[in-house]
């Protein structure tokens, strides 16, 4: 016979100020079942839990329902306390009283009736419960990082010097990312690449990390604790072991006219390169599109130079598998570029830039040795305009939502501008500016205050060449709404941050969500921000939303922290909550294989003693199935079920709900 | 023959009197049929959707139940302004319970928002100028600087523009019509539309910006679809003057009249007698080219 105990929480007033709370403890008492039943302020509180483990050994419970908050919230709570009391944990269940009773409705009569239902309907199903036991799986101890960027390159480092290996993976050329690009960082101003080359160098050289650049990521297989990774090396055609670094072979190199990627497009480099001079690796590879060797068949000469014979024309992509036991991607963003905007000139004119490509003006490392000139002419400017919320916020330009960065990194190229040219003008147009953040707002007071930036409240709605001129048409919503028009020499956009086009390709090959803006998605939005929805997969900055330095770096540490709290343990303990077949319906169609969303159904052959196959059938990989469900409602045969919610379990709490009888006058 | 429901509004039987022309002559040579609405009324225009917000869908709102009425399913409205009220109004009755049982209240006719408006770019691409191209004999050596203004690019759910920042729909039909289409920065700027009458000052700086540019890059005629526009940028060219250095005397035309030409037809029964700033020099520069060609 069943023994069930009912606890109702008030949780605070949350749910006693709209439904009796001592009613419902009543009516439950009345329920076939239940032999105990109570309510408390704060249920989860100490006195609370003591309350349910008492009651457990004293009324020798068989089941417990705790009507309190969302299970999403105290389940772990309650069902730890159910264990202490010896009772095993998964025969404890909540009814959710607070979002889905007392937070919807007033407080009347059928409030409380509701409430009582629904602990009726948890009442009914616990009766059914199993005694479940955690499934343990057993762990690689090495992280797989993809991508580096500073939230890469943070993330590899937290993780190595927590003495697990690291292998990290990056497309380009060398590791950096973004930040690598940028000239002074806000809201300190200094120099990018002074704080970050000693963090991309102490990667390099990390006993605990394997680097592979010019790398990506083939397919990705298995589950958390062991994943199966397939890198593809892409051919460098440089044999980076020989090689000295010399770079004889890119100062011979005849094709010299390549837009240069890390210079934003505002200088060349050769066909043979190394992406900046601080790079690591620092050494080079070919660009097979652009090398005349590759295209023609002809030329040779960087071979011929090579000191070092290290170069390989016959080099091929190589395939690398590895074991890894948790993956960080952390692959960036990337910006909209000028020639998004029809009304600024689709790109047309050379003068109006982007950030980015402002950053490498500022930069002592770029194409202008820092010296602010112009893309056209090489004139320095007198005057710039700068447009935040360049795309960004703006429905009908498919981008609705705040890039984060650009109100900041705006007041840091007018600020930078000025510092440069003290007579220069340098103007803002804004919406709002958005510069939450330690000394965030400072910075922004201080473009405005000490470095005279003009800022105007208002949109540009066009720009246009007239005499040599950039003019600039906005509107100044502050005064009066007059439309201003500004003669600049260069505008820079702070263009919309985007995802980087392949990711929906690579969250698709890690089984990770993303959003309708192709950022990787958070398992939840506050409570666990670093993880993906699919165990052993976690994010580290820009991925997943535009982010800064700070923010970037900070998540990258949390999601460290999480690989190497996975790591601390040498088995993996994960809620039985998954799929299971029964052998002997099961007639082996594998529809369920066709839509299990994780890849978590297999084939298994079931034999005699003798060896030979009876039939083959599903079966679910305890470490990938996530229990969903999807499975069990398209199983013909109704042969799969999931533990804790039991085809049985889910048609006790229906049929309660339909089985509706009077327990007590409400 | 194709047929479709014709909206001229107060326009096209009057100030505009040359749009309707050289648009029904296109229409005749295409061999469509443009049946005009039973008992129209006025599209609100300006007034009305500055004074009362009902008002101003349920007044283009009859004539979209009239259309219904008469088994149309397409309406051309060759006004941009007038476009903009009936699209508005059809978008509301069905996007807004409040709009779908107050409305036929009000005008006492049943509507069901199956009429379509159409501009008359949509017109052109989607009916016309296929029948026409073969005809387009006429090559016409001027340039062209096609002006868009806001309503055929504004609101952005009304708008049936492509790139409406940066619209290329003109300059194509008027490269296929033989002319030049130039490359400047107000065709999508805002000409003061309504302010005509009772902000004529503001019509004219907003305006002189607009043929200044065209101006300055070596525009021989500005190209509109819209009678607003037209009504501005030509009649109010002395108050417009006032804000230049030099008299501008650009003629606008409507993209209806360049076709027209490029048809072969003679001005004089595409209107071009009826502008405000005079088209003959225009005209006879595209005579003295169209004969040596
Ligand atoms: C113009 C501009 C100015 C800025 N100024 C500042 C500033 O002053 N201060 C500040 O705090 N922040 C600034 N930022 C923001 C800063 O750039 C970002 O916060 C930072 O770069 C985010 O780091 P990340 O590692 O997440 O991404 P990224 O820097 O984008 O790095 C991602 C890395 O992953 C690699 N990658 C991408 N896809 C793959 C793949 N499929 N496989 C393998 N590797 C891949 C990329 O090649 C890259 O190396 C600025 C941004 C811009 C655009
Ligand atoms: S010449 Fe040879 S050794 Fe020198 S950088 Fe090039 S590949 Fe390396
Ligand atoms: S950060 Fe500022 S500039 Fe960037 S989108 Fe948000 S509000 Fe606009």
């Amino acid at each position: 016979m069943a023994r069930i105990g009912v606890f109702v929480c008030h949780c605070g007033e949350n749910i006693s100020s709209t439904v009796d709370c001592a009613k419902v403890a009543e009516i439950a008492s009345n329920y076939p079942g239940v032999v105990y039943s109570i309510d408390y302020k704060y249920m989860c509180s100490d006195p609370g839990q003591n309350l349910i483990k008492e009651a457990i050994q004293k009324h020798k419970l068989t089941g417990v329902v705790v009507a309190a908050c969302s299970p999403r919230m105290h389940e772990p709570t309650f069902r730890k306390a159910t264990a202490e009391a010896g009772l095993n944990p998964f025969l404890c269940e909540m009814a959710n009283l607070r979002e889905h009773c007392s937070w919807v409705h007033f407080r009347e009569d059928s409030t409380t009736e509701k409430a009582a239902e629904l602990v009726r309907v948890l009442v009914e199903k616990v009766k059914h419960n199993e005694e479940l036991f955690p499934i343990k799986v057993p762990i690689t101890k090495t992280a797989l990082v993809i991508g580096g960027g500073i939230g890469g390159i943070q993330a590899a480092l937290d993780i190595a010097n927590s003495g697990h290996k690291v292998i990290m993976v990056e497309k380009n050329p060398s590791i950096g990312g973004k930040m690598a690009q940028l000239s002074e960082t806000f809201p300190t101003l200094d120099c990018s690449q002074c704080i970050l080359t000693p963090r991309m160098v102490e990667v390099a050289q990390h006993p605990n990390i394997t680097l592979y650049t010019y790398a990506e990521i083939e397919s990705v297989d298995g589950f958390i604790g062991n994943f199966k990774v397939t890198i593809r090396q892409k051919a460098k055609s440089v044999d980076h072991k020989a090689c000295t670094g010399c770079g004889l072979c890119i100062e011979k190199c005849p094709i010299k006219k390549i837009p240069d990627e890390f210079n934003a497009g505002l200088g060349n480099r050769a066909a043979i390169y190394v992406p900046f001079p601080q790079a690591v690796p620092n050494k080079p590879v070919i660009d097979r599109n652009n090398c005349t060797y590759f295209l023609k068949g002809k030329c040779g000469l960087c071979k011929k130079v090579c000191p070092a014979d290290a170069i390989h024309y016959e080099q091929e992509d190589e395939l690398i598998k590895v074991d890894v036991g948790a993956i960080v991607a952390a692959t960036g963003f990337d910006i909209k570029h000028s020639d998004f905007f029809p009304e600024y000139g689709y790109g047309k004119y050379a003068d109006v830039i982007d950030g980015l490509q402002f950053e490498r003006l500022a930069s002592a490392s770029g194409p202008t040795l820092g010296v602010l000139k112009r893309p056209s002419d090489g004139k320095e400017p007198e005057s710039i305009v700068f447009i935040a919320c360049a795309g960004s916020r703006d429905p009908a330009k498919g981008i609705p939502y705040c890039s984060k960065i650009c109100c900041m990194y705006t007041a840091k190229h007018a600020m930078l501008f000025k510092h440069k040219n003290h007579h220069g003008k340098a103007t803002v147009f804004y919406m709002d500016i958005r510069a939450g953040g330690k000394m965030y707002d400072e910075f922004v007071r201080r473009a405005i205050e000490e470095d005279d930036v003009n800022y105007i409240r208002g949109r540009v709605s066009r720009i246009y060449e007239k005499n040599g001129k950039l003019i600039v048409c906005g509107v100044d919503t502050l005064l009066n709404s007059r439309p201003v028009e500004i003669e600049a020499d260069m505008v820079v956009l702070a263009t919309a941050a985007i995802a980087n086009s392949d990711s929906e390709e690579l969250a698709q090959k890690l089984h990770i969500s993303y959003d309708p803006y192709h950022f990787f998605s958070e398992a939840h939005p506050k409570l666990r921000p670093v993880e993906t929805n699919t165990a052993g997969i976690m994010l580290a900055g820009a991925c997943q939303a535009p982010k800064d330095i700070p923010d970037t770096v900070s998540q990258a540490s949390g999601t460290a922290a999480k690989v190497v709290a996975l790591f601390s343990q040498d088995e993996l303990t994960r809620e039985p909550l998954i799929a299971y077949v029964n052998n002997n319906t099961c007639v082996g169609c594998f529809l369920c294989q066709s839509v299990c969303p994780y890849l978590a159904i297999e084939k298994e052959e079931i034999r005699r003693r003798d060896g030979t196959l009876v039939k083959t059938v599903a079966k679910i990989n305890p470490g990938l199935c996530q229990g969903c469900g999807t499975c069990v409602a398209l199983c013909r045969s109704k042969s799969i079920d999931i533990h804790g919610y039991t085809n049985r379990q889910i048609y006790a709490e229906v049929s309660a709900l339909f089985n509706r009888r009077e327990y007590a006058g409400v | 023959m194709t047929k479709i429901g014709y909206f001229p509004g107060c326009s096209l039987n009057g100030t505009a009197k040359e749009y309707d022309l050289s648009l029904q002559a296109i229409a005749r040579i295409a061999d469509i049929e443009l049946v005009e609405l039973d008992d129209w009324n006025c599209c609100g225009a300006t007034a009305a959707h500055s004074l009362n917000s009902t008002l101003a869908v349920a007044l283009p709102a009859r004539n979209l139940a009239i259309a219904e009425k008469m088994g149309l399913d397409e309406i051309l409205v060759p006004c941009a302004a007038c476009f903009s009220r009936l699209a508005q109004a059809r978008y509301e009755i069905k996007s807004d319970e409040k709009y779908r049982t107050k409305i036929p209240q009000l005008i006492e006719m049943e509507i069901k928002g199956t009429a379509n408006p159409i501009t008359v770019l949509d017109f052109l691409n989607k009916y016309a100028l296929d029948k026409i191209k073969d005809k387009l004999y006429n090559k016409l050596n001027a340039k062209f600087a096609c002006y868009y203004g806001c309503l055929l690019t504004r609101p952005e759910h009304l708008s049936t523009i492509e790139r409406r920042e940066d619209p290329l729909v003109m300059e194509k039909i008027i490269y296929l019509s033989g002319g030049m289409p130039i490359d400047w920065a107000f065709k999508v700027e805002c000409c003061g539309a309504g302010l005509s009458v009772v902000r004529t000052d503001i019509v004219g700086k907003l305006c002189a910006k607009i043929l200044d540019d065209a101006q300055s890059r070596g525009a021989d005629a500005i190209i509109v679809a819209c009678p607003m526009c037209h009504s501005n940028l030509d009649m109010r060219r002395n108050e417009i003057n006032k804000n230049l250095s030099t008299d501008n005397e650009i003629p606008v035309v409507y993209i209806t009249q360049i076709i027209g030409l490029a048809l072969g037809i003679d001005p004089k029964k595409l209107g071009f007698d009826k502008h405000f700033v005079p088209t003959d020099k225009f005209l006879h520069k595209l005579q003295k080219q169209t004969v040596e060609v």
